[in-house]
């Protein structure tokens, strides 16, 4: 199985390819409604989750909400 | 006596356009659980609340979410910029806020160090400068200064937030004769943000003119927070109606309230 290699929240991850922003949010097991996600220091808009291809490499970091002052 | 002495429901105020009638925001940190949290959070009566942008927990992608407690379709989320020491990390921590939440209106917030994490006033300007470029609308946290405070609200902030004591200190309002001349200059809504303690403090604030008062611990820190939020709103509703009807002056020397004529002899 070929895989890529991408940061995630700081972490190494190898995921199969190709994958796209969609498909990763599967795979994580996460609401695509309620979090947020920023591929190389840019946003990636909701409305281009499916279409967004991740590449080896990439640093991804994917965020929420949480209780703050 | 008519009903309008009770509610004053025109009494509304306005930032970025948008009117409150709720003059508390609180903040959704700190409490045991996420239950607390919202009951916490109705019981203030608050209409605005301010959150964190942190990275998800992808070990435990189930875990339940700030967003199924409270609800951002019933509160305005305030995203905070907590944690960012610089303009470009506040930049990239609101657009994150954005893209999840869909909205421009943020509080920004660049902290020293511990123990006082004052109000990093360069820093903030910097950061301010960015995100209004970017089309944020920047509510400021910022010192009790009013050559800064002013330099901010001239850049563009929609509303700035002097603190009245230290984050989570619960200190009080620690220089209110400087928040005065802060509310005297300020055109667009000033809050105290950050030092309340208890319920008289924001009484305090409010009396001073404050347009609202944003807290956190002092509820979520109290033994117990859901009745010291209803106490909260009690005490911002007082306060506001103590400004509006104008205390009397204090003078020197006592003024009987009993007529001094007409005592039997």
């Amino acid at each position: 199985m070929s895989g890529l290699t991408i940061t995630l929240n700081g972490e190494p991850r190898v995921f199969p390819t190709p994958i796209s922003v969609v498909g990763l949010l599967e795979a994580l097991g996460l609401d695509a409604r309620k979090v947020a996600v920023e591929r190389n220091e840019a946003i990636v808009p909701r409305s281009t989750y499916a279409q967004t291809l991740l590449e080896s490499g990439d640093a991804l970091e994917i965020v929420h909400f949480i209780g703050g002052g | 006596m008519p009903d309008t002495i009770a509610v004053d429901s025109g009494d509304t105020w306005t930032v970025a356009g948008r009117s409150f009638r709720s003059r508390l925001i609180v903040g959704t940190g700190k409490y045991k659980d996420l239950e607390e949290t919202a009951a916490a959070i109705k019981a203030s009566g608050a209409e605005i609340v301010t959150v964190a942008v942190r990275r998800v927990n992808l070990s435990d992608p189930g875990a339940p979410m700030l967003q199924d407690f409270v609800d951002p379709k019933v509160y305005t989320y305030l995203p905070n910029t907590a944690g960012c020491f610089t303009a470009k990390d506040a930049v990239r921590t609101l657009r994150l806020a954005r893209e999840a939440g869909g909205w421009n209106l943020v509080k920004l917030e660049v902290l020293g160090p511990p123990p006082h994490l004052y109000p990093d006033m360069m820093a903030t300007f910097e950061a301010a400068e960015a995100l209004i470029k970017d089309g944020f609308e920047v509510m400021v946290y910022c010192a009790d200064d009013p050559v800064g405070a002013k330099r901010l609200e001239d850049m563009g902030c929609v509303a700035i937030m002097p603190l009245g004591a230290p984050i989570g200190s619960g200190l009080g309002l620690t220089n209110p004769a400087m928040l005065s001349m802060l509310i005297e200059q300020t055109t667009v809504p000033l809050l105290v943000d950050a030092g309340v303690g208890t319920a008289s403090d924001a009484a305090i604030a409010m009396e001073l003119g404050c347009d609202a008062v944003l807290l956190n611990s002092a509820i979520a820190h109290a033994k117990d927070p859901i009745r010291m939020a209803r106490a909260m709103k009690h005490a911002v509703q007082a306060g506001r109606d103590a400004f509006l009807a104008g205390r009397m002056p204090r003078r020197m020397g006592a003024d009987p309230s009993s007529p001094l004529t007409g005592l039997i002899r």
